[in-house]
This record gives structure tokens, sequence and C-alpha cells, in this order.
């Protein structure tokens, strides 16, 4: 008996209940990581059988069948055939089977056969086949498809045992025998194949499952409202509005409180360590830049947190689908509404969200506008902007002047982001169209437990990409901002000496017909390290001390000293530009390729230059220079 | 029922019989069978050949004699359109939806 760690695989259609079943078996024993050279996330767990066997647990991406369609199903194909690089192939593949809704599933199951390996079919959601009056004949069923069978209600962990029972007895068995069930004869199934499965699939239903006596009428029910075209798609709007006034509203007290750590954080350590270099290291740059990042994160959760409970819901295929003729209008597919409602508040989610696109070329395209939707790091550069520039006075009787100037920057980045995806689709991807289907699953409760074990995972995917990718680019920001000290006797503040000021003296030429000056110039360098890095660069420049917290001193010192062209300006630059290097690098992450980030810094800086030229001579002219 | 789904006696490529429409032309209500599954004009789509959108539909449950009906259409320009498909609810555009023929019940057939 050897003691190496048996591996199984769990694979199935998408909405079984398969990451239900996976959390069942592996509790709290599990991580989320990445494959190797492809940006699917592999989440791995481990369960302890009875007899104190140790197994390995794979839950591999949702698909209707081994021919991949999207990278996310060529990992669960590669990784079921055993062709994935850097891992060993399962010894044993539990199939997870929604038990209401088997048709498609035991298509997948002879696909399943054809490889070869033991396999265990768990029949999940078996209380609602129950509720139902589904009858299945699961020995015969388990006969016809060769592979013991195990009922499951994996959010009340029922079967569980039973189920680990079966996936020991089929370890030890391949233990024992040291062969496979049968040889791997599975290839890519042609459409007369893929007929012949679907006709040995039914005749299996026939022969062992009889009908729901009760079916499910609540998700019609429900969806006669939800996807009425009108009621839904005013339903879908009011459910967004709820969300960007819990996303900013919300998280308010949050985020002050963790400026306030932070900054306490960074007052602490300045008391401790000596005055010098390594103090204004570990303080201005990396407890105050890890900072800038960290404060998003309140916002991060709330936003996963409604996209979690409606995705458990099973409202996200509905807002695809309500969504699908809006955004296919600018050329995006339907799902590219996730990631880039997700962009609102970060384009690092954001992007990441783009995975659920099965297209490559959809997904690229997301990505490239994914950043121009107006994610809450520019609001603190907006506040400032529009508190020096524009009045603070009624319009029409009931709007704030200012507030509108909010609401068009925002629209500015929704429109824009719209145009861009239209012509990258007219110009570069002509014709190209990608099918667009999608199952709308049975509507259900959302588990406490698993949206919450969901949301843990996020914050901490994102905070390691912060950490991994943010920590850098600040120390070396710090280092621009700081290095060469200022000489004896300067007059002007010491970032102007610095490397940063010198590098925006330098490009401020450039920067000239767009109505920048030098210190706008200078402050755009510390701010490649997040957006609103530029308000406190800003404050360094003219000498405000603590920017952010004193945005009325720094808004007069710019009014006094800006033009209201030159302050339109600075905020167009900020719809378009792309300010942000964590973004690049995740997008340089995420494509696997530096081609994509460079496109993206190219048309984004191209866009925001021009944007930004036509406002200030728009405004010089209007007479406001 | 038949004990089995058929198989597919025409190619949606051949013209429509009598009580036949294309899945992208249905309305909200109407129901039937499918009746075949592939491309009417290989040549009409662009990167996805016509295989690869047949083979597709097939893996979702398009099958030629699997029950149909339209259950729900988009805002604009009805589209898109949601389907139950035997036990279960598939959205889709109509632009594939041609891809699909929609043999109607008698009491639905125009």
């Amino acid at each position: 008996m050897s003691t190496a760690t048996a591996r199984i695989a769990l694979v199935g259609n998408p909405n079984s209940g398969k990451t239900a079943l996976f959390n069942a078996l592996t509790g709290s024993h599990q991580k989320v990581a990445n494959y190797a050279g492809v940006t699917v996330e592999k989440k791995e767990g481990i369960i302890t059988t009875a007899s104190g066997r140790t197994v390995s647990v794979l839950d591999l991406p949702g698909t209707y069948s081994l021919r991949a369609r999207s990278p996310d199903e060529a990992v669960t194909r590669d990784a079921i055939l055993g062709q994935l690089k850097g891992e060993t192939p399962p010894d044993v593949v539990v199939c997870v089977a929604d038990a209401t809704n088997l048709r498609l599933v035991l298509r997948l199951i002879l696909e399943l056969r054809q490889v070869g390996r033991p396999m265990v079919l768990a029949l999940n959601m078996f209380d609602i086949a129950q509720r139902q009056g589904l009858r299945i004949d699961l020995e015969g069923l388990a006969r016809d498809i060769g592979a013991p069978i195990v009922t499951t209600v994996a959010t009340r962990k029922r079967g569980i045992e039973d189920l680990v029972a079966q996936i020991e007895a089929k370890v030890e068995a391949l233990a024992a025998t040291g062969a496979l069930e049968a040889p791997n004869t599975w290839h890519e199934p042609s459409p007369a194949e893929i007929r012949q499965a679907h006709a040995e699939a039914q005749r299996i239903m026939k022969a062992h499952v009889r009908p729901a006596e009760r079916p499910d009428t609540l998700t019609g029910k429900i969806d006669g409202v939800l996807l009425h075209p009108v009621a839904g798609l005013a339903i879908l709007l009011s459910l967004l509005f709820v969300m960007f006034q819990a996303v900013f509203a919300w998280a308010g007290p949050l985020m002050d409180g963790i400026e306030g750590g932070i900054g306490a954080l960074g007052g602490l350590v300045a008391t401790v360590l000596p005055d010098g270099l390594l103090q204004s290291l570990i303080v201005d740059g990396l407890i105050a830049g890890v900072g800038s990042v960290l404060v998003f994160l309140p916002q991060i959760l709330i936003l996963f947190l409604f996209i979690i409970l409606l995705e458990d819901f099973g409202y996200m295929a509905r807002a695809a689908f309500l969504m699908d003729r809006i955004m296919g209008g600018a050329g995006l597919h339907g799902r590219a509404f996730i990631p880039l409602l997700s962009s609102f508040a970060c384009a690092i989610p954001g992007v990441m969200a783009t995975r659920v696109i099965d297209s490559k070329r959809d997904r690229l395209t997301t990505i490239m506008v994914a950043p121009l939707m107006t994610c809450s790091a520019r609001i603190p550069v907006y506040t400032l902007i529009i508190a020096a520039f524009i009045p603070n006075q009624t319009v029409w009787g009931f709007a704030s002047l200012q507030g509108l100037v909010m609401f068009g920057l925002y629209v500015a980045g929704i429109t824009s982001a719209l145009a861009i995806s239209f012509i990258a689709r007219r110009l570069f991807w002509r014709g190209q169209v990608e099918p667009f289907l999608m199952e709308l699953p049975t509507y259900k409760m959302p588990d406490a437990k698993s949206v919450l074990r969901n949301l843990w995972q996020r914050a901490a995917i994102f905070m390691n990409r912060a950490g991994r990718i943010i920590l850098p680019l600040m120390v070396l920001i710090w280092v621009l901002s700081t290095f060469p000290y200022p000489p004896e006797g300067a007059t002007g503040p010491a970032i102007d000496y610095s490397f940063a000021g010198q590098l925006g003296h330098l490009i401020h030429p450039l920067f000239a017909p767009i109505g920048f000056n030098w210190q706008m110039t200078v402050a755009l360098i510390p701010g490649m390290a997040a957006r609103e890095v530029a308000v406190g660069a800003l404050g360094t420049v003219y000498a405000v001390a603590n920017a952010e917290e004193a945005v009325g001193t720094l808004a007069g010192a710019l009014s006094a000293d800006w033009s209201l062209a030159m302050g339109l300006a600075f905020l167009t630059w900020y719809v378009f530009a792309p300010q942000c290097a964590p973004t690049l690098a995740v997008v340089k992450r995420e494509t696997n390729s530096w081609l994509w980030p460079t496109v993206m810094f190219a048309y984004m800086i191209t866009l925001a230059y021009l944007a930004a030229m036509g406002v200030y001579h728009g405004a010089v002219a209007l007479g406001w220079g | 029922m038949d004990d089995s789904y058929p198989h597919p006696t025409s190619s949606a490529a051949q013209p429509l019989a009598p009580g036949e429409i294309r899945l992208s032309q249905a309305r909200v209500g109407d129901r039937g069978v499918i009746g075949a599954v592939g491309a009417p004009d290989a040549q009409g789509r662009g990167g996805l050949d016509a295989q690869e959108l047949e083979r597709r539909l097939l893996e979702l449950g398009f099958v030629e004699g699997a029950a149909i009906e339209v259950i729900h259409e988009g805002a604009i320009g009805h589209d898109p359109i949601a389907v139950r498909l035997d036990d279960m609810r598939v959205a889709l555009r109509r632009k594939d939806a041609a891809d699909v023929v929609l043999r109607l019940a008698p009491e639905t057939a125009q």
C-alpha cells in the first residue's frame, strides 16, 4: 500500500453545485492559486478519509464537454487527460451532477467514460430532486454508466461520508491493480458523435429517470419579472444603484478607519526608527504606498459581496441576458457586464473577473476598456479639482453643479469605453463575433458560509496581488521622488530636485500644449503608482502638508495658480490616462504578454493627450484660460 | 414521445418544411420540437466556422427532437431570446438561433 497522496478531480456542468461539494469535502483545507502558465484559478483542497488516508481534491472549472472552448475548459480537459503541465493526472474522477438536470451531464459522463479513469458520480441537490418527485433508479443508472453513484446535498453536507468512502474504494482498487479501468479512447467528438451521445443519454434517461411530478415553477415565475423587457431592466438598474450607494456610502467609515490605522502605524514607526533614509523608505514608501491600495479593500469587498450573492442566486446570467444587446451594440459580450461593473471599484479585480468570458477576443476587448470605467482611485483627484474649480452652486433649481460635473466624468468614462470597444470591433476584429449561448440556471438561495468563504478568497487574492505587484512599484516611485536630495540652501520643495522632479521638468514641454504647468507634470510621475497618489504629490509640490486631509487648502492653492482651462484639462487627462502601473502589471499577468499592456498604455495616453488638448484649447477659446 | 432522439432526417441547410421556422424568427410562446441543427449557409458567418457553432449548440442540448419553447426576449429588437429546452433554460442571440429549426407544435403553427 503506497502512502503517496491520492488525487481526485471534481468535474461537472456549470451550476451543478460542484464548488459547494468541494467546500463540503475539504472544509477550510483549501487554497486558491493559478495553474502554471495560464491564468486559470486552481482550487485545491485536502480531505482525510475515515481510515486516515489523505486525498487531494482539485475543483476543475465547470464544462459541458471535454472539447474545450475557453482557457478554463482547456484546463479541465487537460487535467482529466493528464496533459496539464506540472500536474499529475487524477487517480479518480468525481463527476458532480445536478440531480434535477441530468440530460447534459449524462453526455459529459459518456465522454469521461472514454477517458477510462475510475469515476464516481455524485448526484448533488438530491433533496430538490426528491421534493420535485423525481424518481431515479440509482442501481440501474450506476450499471449503465459503469460508475458507482452517491446522492449528496452539498449545502447540508449530506452524503459526503458515503462519497469519500466510494472515492477511497476506487483509490484502493486502483492501487491494487495499478491499471486504469479502460484505455483512453477520447477524441474531440464530431457533430454526429455528439448527436449519438445525446441519443444514448436520452436512452439512459428514459430507462432510469421518471420525470418530476412537481417540477420547479418558481424559477419561471421569478424570470417572468426579472427578465421582463421593461421591469427586468428597471430592476437591474435599481440593483446597480443600490450597489453603488453601498460601495460608496457603506465603505466610507471603514476606509477612514484603514486610513487612520495606516497613518497611526506610520507615525508609530516614525517615532521608533531614527530620522533618515530607512524611516522615509518604510513610512513614506512602504506603509503609505501599501496603505493607498489597502484603503480600497472595503469597497472591493462590498462590491464582491454583491457580485457573489447575485452570482450564487443565479441572477448574473440574467443580467448578462438583459445587457447583451446594449453591450453587444458596442461589440462587447453580455458577460463583460460583470468585469466592467467591478472596474468601478478598481480595474484590477475587473481585469481579473474577465476570466468568465470564453472567447479570447471578447475577453481582450473587455480588459482593454476596463480601466476607462471610473475607478474609486480617480475620486480623490476628481474631488480635489472639482472643489478647486467648479463653483458650489445649484443649477436647474435642484442639481448641484459639482455633482453634475462628477456625473459627467462617469458618463465620459462609460461612453468612451463603449466607443473604444466599438471601434476595436470594427477595425481589428471585424466579423469575428462569438456566439452568445448561456444556460440560465435555476434560482437558488445563496449559502451564507460559502458566500463568506468566497469573499475571503477574493480578498486574499487582491491582497496578494497588492503585495507582490504594488509593493515593488511603490519602492521604485519612492526612490524616484526621494533621490537625489535637494542641494544646500535649496528653496523649492524637495521633490523638485529628485529624479521624479527632473523627469517632470524634462517632459514638461510635451505637456505644455495641453496646458499643464511643471507642477502638474511632476505630480503625474508618482501618480503612476495609483491615481489618487497625484493628490498627495500635488500637495508636496505646492508644499501643502497632509494634502489628503486638507483638500480645502490644496484646492485653494490650485485655484490661485491654475486657470479653469488647466483644471478641466487635468480632469480630462485623468478620465483617460493610464495613470496606474498596477493595472498594467495585472494586464500583463492576465494576458501573459507585454503586447497588451503596451497597447493599453499607448491608446489610453494618446486618448488622454488629445482629449485634454481639445478641452484645454476649447476652454481657452471660451475665455476660461 | 419516442424512446430516443431521431437522427436528423433533414439538414438545417435545406428549405424549411411546412410548420417549420428558424428559431431566430420565433416569438415568445412558440413551441415544438427541434427539427434540425446546423448552419443555413456556411459562408454566412465570420470567425467561428459553422460546424463549431453546430457543436456548441449540440453540447448545450439543442439536438433534434428536443422539446423547445421560447419564453423570453430582450427589450431591444426582441434580442436575445431565452428558451426552455427540455428541463433547462438557455439564452442565445437570434443570430446564432438561425442555425436551429423549430418544428412548431400543431396548436401554435401559423
